[in-house]
C-alpha cells in the first residue's frame, strides 16, 4: 500500500489554498451566471405578474 | 536552469487550467464568435448578455474535452517531447482528477448553454465533446492514420455550435464554415507530423507520414490544400462572405497552395517547407474567419 503523502508543508498548505480559493471563485461565479442569464431569459416579463 | 515542478498536492491552479487546452480554447473562442457575429448578420439575434454566456459555455465544453482528451492520452503524452510537459505527464495533476474536471466542467458548459441559449446548441456542443473524447481520442487516434481527418470534425463544429446559440438552427452557411476547417486539420495537422514523425512513432500513434510515408502525405497534404482552398472561396459563392473576404481567402489560397506545392516537391526528409506550412496554415484560418469577422461587423455597423 502507498503511504500517505506528507500534507503538512508549506507548499503542500500553499497550494492547497490557492485551488479553493479558485473552486470557490468558479462557483460563484458560476451562480452569479446562473443568476444572471434567468434575469435576462425572463426580460421584461419579469414585471408581468398578477 | 530548470525549474522544480511542484507535486499535484502542491500545485495551485495553473496546471488545472493548463488541462483546458488554453491555446486550442482561445482558437475555438475565435471562430465560434465569427459564427456568432455571421448569424447576428444573418438575421438572428440573441440578447449580447446571453450571447457572452454561450460563448464562455462553448470555450469551457472546448475546455473540458481537452482536459478528458489529456487524461486519456497520459500514456502517450508522456513519450512525446511535444506532449511530456503537460500536468498529468509532469505530475502535477493526477489522472483521476484530470477526468473529474472535465466530466464536471462538460456538464457544466452543456446546461449554461442550454440555459442561456437553446437545446439544439447545447446538442451540438455535448456532441463536439464526445466525438472529440470517444471517437477521436478513445477510438481514432490510435488505431488509423485517418485519425485527424475524422477527429478533425470536432474542432470543426465550434461555429455550427455558436451559429446555433443564436439562430436555434444550424444552416448551410454554418456547414460551410464547418469544412473550412475540417478540411484545414489534415494539411495542418500532418505538416507537424512530418516534421515531429518520431515523436508520433514513439507514441505509436499511426500519424499519416508513419504509416503511409513521407511521399504519401506529401502527396494528401496537397490534395487536401486544393480542397481547402476551394472550400474556403465558399463563403463568398453562398452569398455571406463579400469581396474582402474573397480578396483574403484568394490571397492566402494561393499562399497556402505554393507552401503545399513546396512540401510536395521538397527534398525527402527535409523538414523546412513543412515547418512553414504549418505556420502558414495557422495564419491562413485566423485570415479568413478574421476577414468574415471584420465584414459582418462592419455590415452591422452599417445597418444600425
Amino acid at each position: 500500500m502507498r503511504a500517505p503523502e506528507d500534507n503538512s508543508t508549506p507548499d503542500v498548505e500553499k497550494g492547497r489554498k490557492a485551488r479553493s480559493r479558485m473552486i470557490a471563485l468558479g462557483l460563484i461565479l458560476f451562480i452569479l451566471t446562473v443568476y444572471a442569464v434567468t434575469i435576462l431569459r425572463i426580460g421584461g416579463n419579469i414585471w408581468d405578474r398578477p | 536552469m530548470s525549474q522544480a515542478v511542484p507535486t499535484s498536492a502542491a500545485a495551485g491552479p495553473g496546471p488545472y487550467f493548463a488541462l483546458l487546452k488554453p491555446r486550442v480554447m482561445s482558437l475555438v473562442i475565435f471562430t465560434a464568435l465569427v459564427g456568432m457575429v455571421a448569424a447576428v448578420e444573418a438575421g438572428a439575434s440573441l440578447h449580447p448578455g446571453l450571447a457572452v454566456v454561450s460563448l464562455a459555455a462553448i470555450a469551457v465544453g472546448a475546455g473540458a474535452s481537452g482536459a478528458l482528451n489529456m487524461w486519456w492520452d497520459a500514456d502517450i503524452d508522456r513519450v512525446m517531447a511535444r506532449t511530456a510537459t503537460r500536468p498529468i505527464p509532469q505530475g502535477q495533476v493526477p489522472p483521476s482528477e484530470a477526468a473529474g474536471f472535465g466530466l464536471l466542467l462538460s456538464g457544466l458548459s452543456v446546461a449554461l448553454l442550454a440555459l442561456a441559449s437553446n437545446y439544439v446548441a447545447a446538442f451540438w456542443l455535448a456532441f463536439t465533446i464526445f466525438f472529440y473524447v470517444v471517437v477521436y481520442s478513445m477510438w481514432l487516434k490510435r488505431t488509423t492514420p485517418q485519425n485527424i481527418v475524422i477527429g478533425g470534425a470536432a474542432g470543426a463544429l465550434p461555429p455550427v455550435v455558436a451559429w446555433a446559440a443564436i439562430s436555434g438552427t444550424a444552416p448551410v452557411e454554418a456547414w460551410i464554415l464547418f469544412a473550412i476547417i475540417f478540411l484545414w486539420t489534415p494539411p495542418h495537422f500532418w505538416a507537424l507530423a512530418l516534421y515531429r514523425e518520431g515523436d508520433y512513432a514513439r507514441a505509436g500513434v499511426p500519424m499519416m507520414p508513419n504509416v503511409a510515408g513521407e511521399a504519401s502525405t506529401r502527396r494528401q497534404i496537397f490534395a487536401y490544400s486544393i480542397a481547402l482552398v476551394a472550400a474556403g472561396v465558399a463563403p463568398f459563392a453562398a452569398g455571406f462572405g463579400g469581396y474582402a473576404y474573397l480578396a483574403a481567402s484568394s490571397a492566402f489560397g494561393a499562399g497556402l497552395l505554393m507552401l503545399a506545392w513546396r512540401v510536395l516537391t521538397a527534398p525527402a526528409r527535409s523538414k523546412d517547407a513543412a515547418k512553414q506550412l504549418f505556420a502558414f496554415s495557422i495564419l491562413y484560418l485566423f485570415a479568413l474567419f478574421a476577414a468574415l469577422l471584420v465584414e459582418d461587423l462592419w455590415s452591422l455597423y452599417a445597418r444600425a
